[in-house]
């Protein structure tokens, strides 16, 4: 029986797929893995320590109701994780050459002071205007709450963030799974926390000292103290969620501010249903929408052929990017350093083959921490040009821990907010400028930028968070960053 | 649904492949593309194509995308059904996903079938070809013109 190619194994997102397609994963799984064993192991420490003493003095209802919370916590958890986060399928080349054809503008003269048309369109919905931007990568005009996700290069539903905890974008399809998970892991760490102390005290009663207890039952200790720590960050995490479910947003939204009234011009939620029960129903028990990528779907001779065309047309923006970013950082007191040199070329002379798939997994093993040049030596999408705009920021907002607790001197997120990318800042316009034209030229030039953020502080701030860019915050507004309330919240973005 | 072995659109591909009545890949296409002005719901833009005005008369075109209109209306419509079938699927802890299909699932098989049907009757007789938005990301319906080669 000859094998059949099935058509995730084509696919050009950079997803990872277990079980024939049947599990779809973000690139890098780490973190999922540590959020499991966090999860599995605190758990297991429950049951093993508190759960038979518990059940004998109390009730034995404690380990039934921690069971079935465990269930539910894992059966959500898995759901997000390997479920489609309702990633958009890319354009057809038909599709896209027709979509080029509308917004190609006569590029009269390269000067270089010509400033391109914006790449956007802007449609109505219900009488609020919003901005369709143009996804370099997947040909299309993204729908309106859609945003692409720079590691796993997809054009997400109603993107929320990539939540590297659950090791997947968190999107339309599976929010309301996502939201499950953080709900009833508040549920069961606020359970699990109740009864490790109540074991504690009840064995410190009879007036023995603390330590018998606690050599009695060292589990307790240790689940107490898990929990204590996580309990806080979950609480807010549900909490947070919970705003955004009553009032039909996304984080992605709320971080930029989408729908706060800005300059005078009154601003509402186009998406929301009117009342907060509205909402709460339809983003969570409302009609679950289909996966439209067909992972499981077999791959016919068409649609090789079709792949081809669309990876030979990448081939030619693919010459793009090569060459060597030069950063001029300034120091704190406003000078600025002799430029240094990011390695944006090394990775870029990777060859893009025919087959997305082998590409994918080249890029699987490249390390994937070091952020500004592995982006830029992303060469095969125009788009990471534009998704590295949000680095700087993104970098910040993402952030799990606060920002306080981080080893850094205070930023300001007003003053770094409206900056250009770190090391394309140039190139984006250049080649927003000459993208059709530009498909020739393999070289850019050396490009001085000026950036408060150094680089070192972006690398710390991407090993403290683990996360490279889960939010596409490009159209972040200086009208909306002011908010505190806002910037209050952005921390709790990531579970 | 990641567990499932059959979801439609699985199914609908594979019938596609093997009667292989894809659209050929040198024609000329149009695209009718998607109508946000009433939020994210899928509906797509009635306005007549001018490329299609010798080919198809204006009704049979409406009839066309209103009648897909109504079946993606009905697909995210928040009846009661669908919210009772979200909150037992909520309270299996979403086991039940692996088993069952979903309304929205069983109204893109309805529109499958009508696109099929919609292809024979009217479409294939005038040298059209109308594909199932579904294969297309539920962007746009492309309508291929089978005997003028792509400008």
């Amino acid at each position: 029986m000859p094998r059949i190619t099935r058509k995730w194994e084509l696919f050009p997102g950079r997803n990872r797929f277990c079980c024939d397609g049947r599990v779809m994963m973000a690139p890098q799984t780490g973190v999922f893995y540590v959020t499991i064993c966090l999860i599995a192991g605190t758990s297991g420490l429950f049951f093993a320590f508190d759960c038979p003493f518990l059940a004998e003095h109390i009730t034995p209802a404690i380990p039934v109701i921690g069971c079935l919370l465990f269930i539910f916590v894992m059966s959500a958890l898995f759901r997000t994780s390997f479920s489609d986060p309702g990633v958009i399928p890319r354009a057809t080349p038909d599709e896209a050459a027709y979509i080029e054809k509308q917004i190609e503008v006569p590029n009269n003269g390269n000067s270089p002071t010509y400033r391109p048309p914006p790449r956007t369109k802007e449609v109505l919905v219900r009488g609020q205007p919003v901005k369709l931007k143009y996804c370099f990568t997947c040909k299309i005009f993204r729908p309106p709450r859609a945003s692409h996700c720079s590691l796993c290069d997809n054009c997400v539903e109603r993107f929320d963030h990539h939540c590297p905890w659950v090791g997947n974008c968190v999107g339309r399809r599976n929010y309301r799974y996502f939201y499950a998970f953080i709900v009833s892991l508040a549920f069961l760490c606020v359970f699990i926390l109740a009864c490790a102390v109540t074991h504690l005290i009840m064995l410190t009663k009879d007036n023995k000292p603390f330590v018998e207890a606690v050599r009695e039952s060292p589990g307790s200790v240790v689940v107490s103290v898990i929990c204590f720590f996580s309990v806080w960050s979950i609480l807010g995490l549900a909490g947070f969620h919970t705003y955004l479910t009553t009032s039909n947003q996304t984080t992605n939204e709320d971080i930029k501010g989408s729908f706060t009234s800005k300059r005078g011009q009154e601003s509402f939620n186009p998406y929301s249903q009117g009342n907060i029960c509205g909402n709460c129903f339809y983003v969570l028990c409302g009609p679950a929408p289909p996966s439209l990528i067909d992972r499981r779907g077999v791959v016919t001779p068409e649609y090789r052929a079709e792949q081809k065309r669309v990876s030979e047309d990448c081939v030619i923006t693919n010459n793009k990017v090569y060459g060597t970013v030069k950063v001029v950082q300034p120091q704190s007191n406003g000078n600025s350093v002799p430029p240094v040199d990011i390695e944006a070329g090394e990775q870029s002379t990777m060859v893009h083959e025919p087959s997305a798939w082998g590409t994918h997994q080249q890029q699987q093993q490249q390390p994937q921490h070091n952020d500004s040049s592995q982006q830029s030596s992303q060469p095969s999408h125009l788009d990471s040009l534009n998704d590295i705009t949000s680095n700087s920021v993104t970098h910040l907002v993402m952030n799990e821990l606060p920002l306080a607790s981080l080893p850094l001197a205070p930023i300001d997120i007003d003053e770094i907010a409206p900056l250009p990318p770190p090391s394309i800042v140039m190139n984006n316009n250049n080649s927003m400028n000459n993208c059709n034209n530009m498909r020739s030229s393999s070289l850019l030039e050396p490009a001085s930028v000026t950036t408060p953020l150094s680089a070192s502080r972006l690398r710390l701030l991407q090993d403290t968070t683990m996360i490279e860019s889960a939010l596409d915050l490009d159209s972040l507004e200086e009208a909306s960053i002011g908010h505190g309330s806002q910037t209050g919240l952005i921390k709790m973005g990531v579970p | 649904m990641p567990m499932s072995n059959h979801t439609p659109l699985e199914d609908m591909s594979s019938s596609r492949g093997q009667a292989s009545n894809g659209p050929p890949p040198n024609c000329q296409k149009v695209f009718i593309q998607r109508d946000y002005s009433d939020g994210t719901m899928v509906k797509f833009q009635t306005r007549f194509p001018t490329e299609l005005g010798d080919r198809l008369d204006r009704p049979t075109f409406e009839y066309t995308i209103n009648q897909l209109n109504n079946y993606f209306a009905e697909a995210e419509r928040a009846s009661c059904s669908t919210y009772c079938e979200g909150c037992l699927a909520c309270l299996t802890g979403y086991l039940i996903y692996i088993c069952t299909e979903t309304h929205y699932e069983k109204c893109l098989r309805k529109v499958a079938k009508f696109v099929s049907e919609q292809n024979d009757r009217v479409y294939r007789p005038r040298g059209l070809l109308l594909t199932d938005p579904t294969t297309r990301g539920l962007r746009l319906i492309e309508i291929s013109v089978l005997d003028r080669p792509a400008s």
